[in-house]
């Protein structure tokens, strides 16, 4: 066996992982790769972002979107640093994601070498996990491992930190995939009792509710989920990220809880018999008032993740294990019924929002562009067969409202990080990952300046994204807070922009801005119609606010709809 | 659940990785919660590790804590144990002026009567050590105080609990579904 140097050895990791396109960025300490990659450049394409930050986001993108795992890679020092908030975004997402950094000569570790940073020093409490390989044997063993832990049980980012020297260093290399370490327990063992348990409680149900999250998708469990829902008529209502696991119009979808989510679903969490939470983790955003949350009902909650459990909200039936498993496995347990007086509450309370909130939003008479009429023709255009990406902040909740998902893995969005700058390169990574797909990035004038650089890379690579963003001006969401909080005191957050559109130009990407309504549609037409990349900025009412919203330390129960 | 405070004995069998210790403390420093003692030693496993950490806090918290170090990749398993679950003992050593001994009689008697070990005596000064429950440590700590303590020093605790813990049983487990 001829021997190879270390960095040869991670591209054929890479490619024994099935891995075709990393995102990332150059510097000193990971050259030896990269010359690597230029050597096997017909095998595995490296996307050149314009920041270590952009080429996380893409990783994620990437993942989200194809379930896959999303590989970045970077120098050291600054390059690492600046993947922390990526990893910190896909570690509280439950992101698949395999991070390579390049690191300081394993003879310097420890004596503040140029461009030195302890990444994993830095890296562990946002990572599943990580590893510094200081030689070039440890490679192939580390990264199956790295592979293994971001894909199996609850997804999640791991860190490879790897010093130049054993990047250069030559071994006899050979590779071996993985599908066990002895301490991890990726799935728990399913426990039937738990589930015959579930089922009675089910069965006996007068009013239940289900509440679904990403687990549904990550479990690759939308069908065994759509026929729960349809055997048991059980109404459900979803988090953000696990939205699009069923179709958007489906009957027993009943829309998004949380704090700027549906009013009846809310509502209705405080009047179910049996709450019925799947792959999802109570997130505070969800829940409001953990003392005032579903009080009345009996919980079950399905989750791979033992440490979820009892976490935020105390359950009456844990079901543990992968969501594909444990639905099968209760399906037939279940009685087919249908709640049609239930059922009705969810209408009755959907046309009141429908009434109050829905329809100025989607048809508006004011003067003013809603972003809610935006992503409605959007959804006019794309069929609801696009895959929204959206950012943070009121944008971002107005498109997980109102976008119409026929697919699923179709809302691609930063959920417990509240990462802005996450939309553009984000959809970058989207739309390589599918390039079958519409692939529409939605992003406020606010988030989209954080990494607004990555148009480079959309140009470079001619990804053909398209890109919304809905300019009001402002940072949106906290000047929404300002106005109901803080008595209107709007605290640096009005924006002087630039010239969107002549931004884009200078990218030479098609760019368009609408400021009248009359123009919208058009314009959104021919967006969609295009093979390119396309940027059309949309100028929005300046002072809008997302309704409804459970305010902070309020109860779901007490959302308010204006 | 009480919210009441109490000390647990949290007991985590690891592999033995460099970086652990890290991803373990930042679990309790997410949560401002304070490690009052931190053991680290070999077990009746080769190459398998044994952390005792003790901490003062509630149930509700203990349980949430070990649950999330129960899910580090390297933690085999980590299990919370009250005091009347477990057989523990800390141990310390004073170094006291060898004249005391002689001055005063009273110190032998305490000595004696506390079960400690003389570890060494020279002219200058002698050092006793004594292992057992936190209580006996604090109570000869009381009585040795009052004549003059030159250095004292106190270990982690150490414990082993009563119910058995499987850890082989889980190792073994691992690996016939490996062959299977």
């Amino acid at each position: 066996m001829s021997k190879i140097s270390g960095s040869e050895a991670v591209i054929k990791c890479l490619l024994e992982e099935g891995v075709d396109i990393i995102y990332g960025y150059p510097g000193g300490a990971i050259m030896p790769v990269y010359d690597e990659l230029y050597k096997y450049q017909d095998k595995i394409q490296h996307v050149l972002t314009r920041h270590e930050q952009g080429a996380t986001h893409s990783a994620q993108g990437f993942a989200r979107i194809s379930g896959r795992v999303g590989v970045a890679i970077a120098t050291s020092g600054p390059g690492a640093t600046n993947l922390v908030t990526g990893i910190a975004d896909a570690q509280i997402d439950s992101t698949p994601m395999v991070c390579i950094t390049g690191q300081v000569g394993s003879h310097l570790l420890g004596s503040d070498a140029f461009q030195e940073t302890d990444i994993i020093g830095i890296s562990t409490p946002i990572t599943k996990w990580n590893y510094q390989i200081t030689k070039a044997s440890e490679i192939p063993e580390i990264f199956a491992k790295a592979f293994y832990i971001a894909k199996s049980g609850r997804p999640g980012p791991v860190l490879i930190d790897i010093t130049k020297d054993a990047q250069f260093e030559e071994f006899n290399f050979s590779y071996k995939r993985i599908n066990g370490i002895r301490s991890y327990k990726p799935t728990p063992i399913i426990n039937m009792d738990q589930i015959k348990k579930a089922a009675d409680l089910i069965n006996k149900a007068e009013k239940p509710l289900i509440v679904w999250g990403q687990g549904v998708i990550l479990g690759n469990a939308e069908k065994e989920f759509t026929d729960l829902i349809e055997k048991s008529g059980i109404p459900a209502a979803w988090t953000i990220l696990g939205a699009s696991a069923i179709p958007t119009d489906h009957s027993l979808n009943v829309g998004m809880l949380g704090m700027h989510g549906n009013y009846a679903p809310n509502v209705l969490t405080n009047e179910c018999d049996v709450l019925i939470a799947i792959g999802m983790r109570f997130d505070d955003r969800v829940t409001g008032d953990v003392n005032r949350y579903a009080k009345q009902a009996k919980i079950i909650h399905f989750e791979i993740d033992p440490a979820e459990v009892n976490k935020n909200i105390e359950v009456d039936i844990p079901v543990l294990g992968d969501a594909k498993e444990t639905l099968s496995k209760i399906i037939p347990l279940i009685d087919k019924k249908s709640y049609k007086n239930w059922l009705d509450q969810f209408k009755k309370l959907y046309k009141i929002e429908y009434d109050k909130v829905i329809d100025g939003e989607l048809n508006p008479s004011k003067k003013g562009l809603t972003m809610g009429e935006v992503i409605k023709e959007i959804n006019f255009q794309t069929k609801g067969n696009a895959a929204i990406v959206s950012d943070v902040g009121q944008h971002q909740m107005v498109a997980c409202r109102y976008a119409n998902f026929n697919k699923s893995k179709s809302n691609i969005t930063s959920g417990g990080l509240g990462t802005m700058g996450f939309a553009l390169p984000a959809a970058i990574g989207a739309k390589m990952a599918s390039p079958e797909r519409e692939v529409v990035a939605v992003i406020g004038d606010g988030g989209y300046q954080m990494t607004i650089q990555e148009l480079g890379t959309v140009f470079q690579t001619k990804a053909a994204v398209k890109i919304v963003v809905l300019n009001n001006d402002f940072l949106g969401m906290v000047r929404q807070w300002q106005q109901l909080f803080f008595d209107k005191r709007y605290a640096s957050t009005e924006m002087v922009n630039p010239d969107f559109v002549k931004i884009a130009e200078g990218y030479y990407l098609k760019a368009k801005r609408v400021t009248e309504r009359k123009d919208l549609a058009n314009a959104v037409e021919e967006m969609i119609k295009s093979d390119e990349p396309y940027f059309l900025e949309v100028v929005v009412e300046k002072e809008g606010n997302v309704f409804p919203m459970i305010p902070t330390g309020s109860s779901v129960s007490e959302i308010r709809l204006s | 659940m009480s919210k009441k405070t109490n000390k647990y004995t949290v007991s985590v069998y690891t592999e033995d990785s460099v970086g652990l210790l890290n991803r373990i403390s930042a679990i309790f420093q997410r949560r401002h919660i304070n490690i009052e003692s931190f053991n680290s030693s070999m077990t009746e496993i080769e190459s398998v590790q044994r952390w005792t950490i003790l901490i003062l806090t509630t149930e509700v918290q203990i349980k949430k804590i070990v649950g999330q170090i129960n899910k580090q990749i390297e933690v085999i398993k980590a299990y919370y144990h009250t005091d009347e679950e477990t057989i523990y003992q800390e141990s310390c050593l004073f170094k006291i002026k060898s004249s005391l001994l002689f001055d005063d009689r009273q110190i032998q008697n305490i000595i004696k009567e506390s079960n400690a070990l003389i570890v060494t005596v020279n002219p200058e000064f002698f050092v006793i050590e004594k292992s057992g429950r936190t209580h006996e440590l604090d109570e000869l700590y009381e009585k040795l105080s009052n004549y003059g303590i030159l250095q004292y020093v106190r270990s982690a605790r150490i414990a082993v609990t009563k119910a058995p813990l499987m850890i082989s049983e889980i190792l073994t487990d691992f690996k016939k579904n490996k062959n299977e």
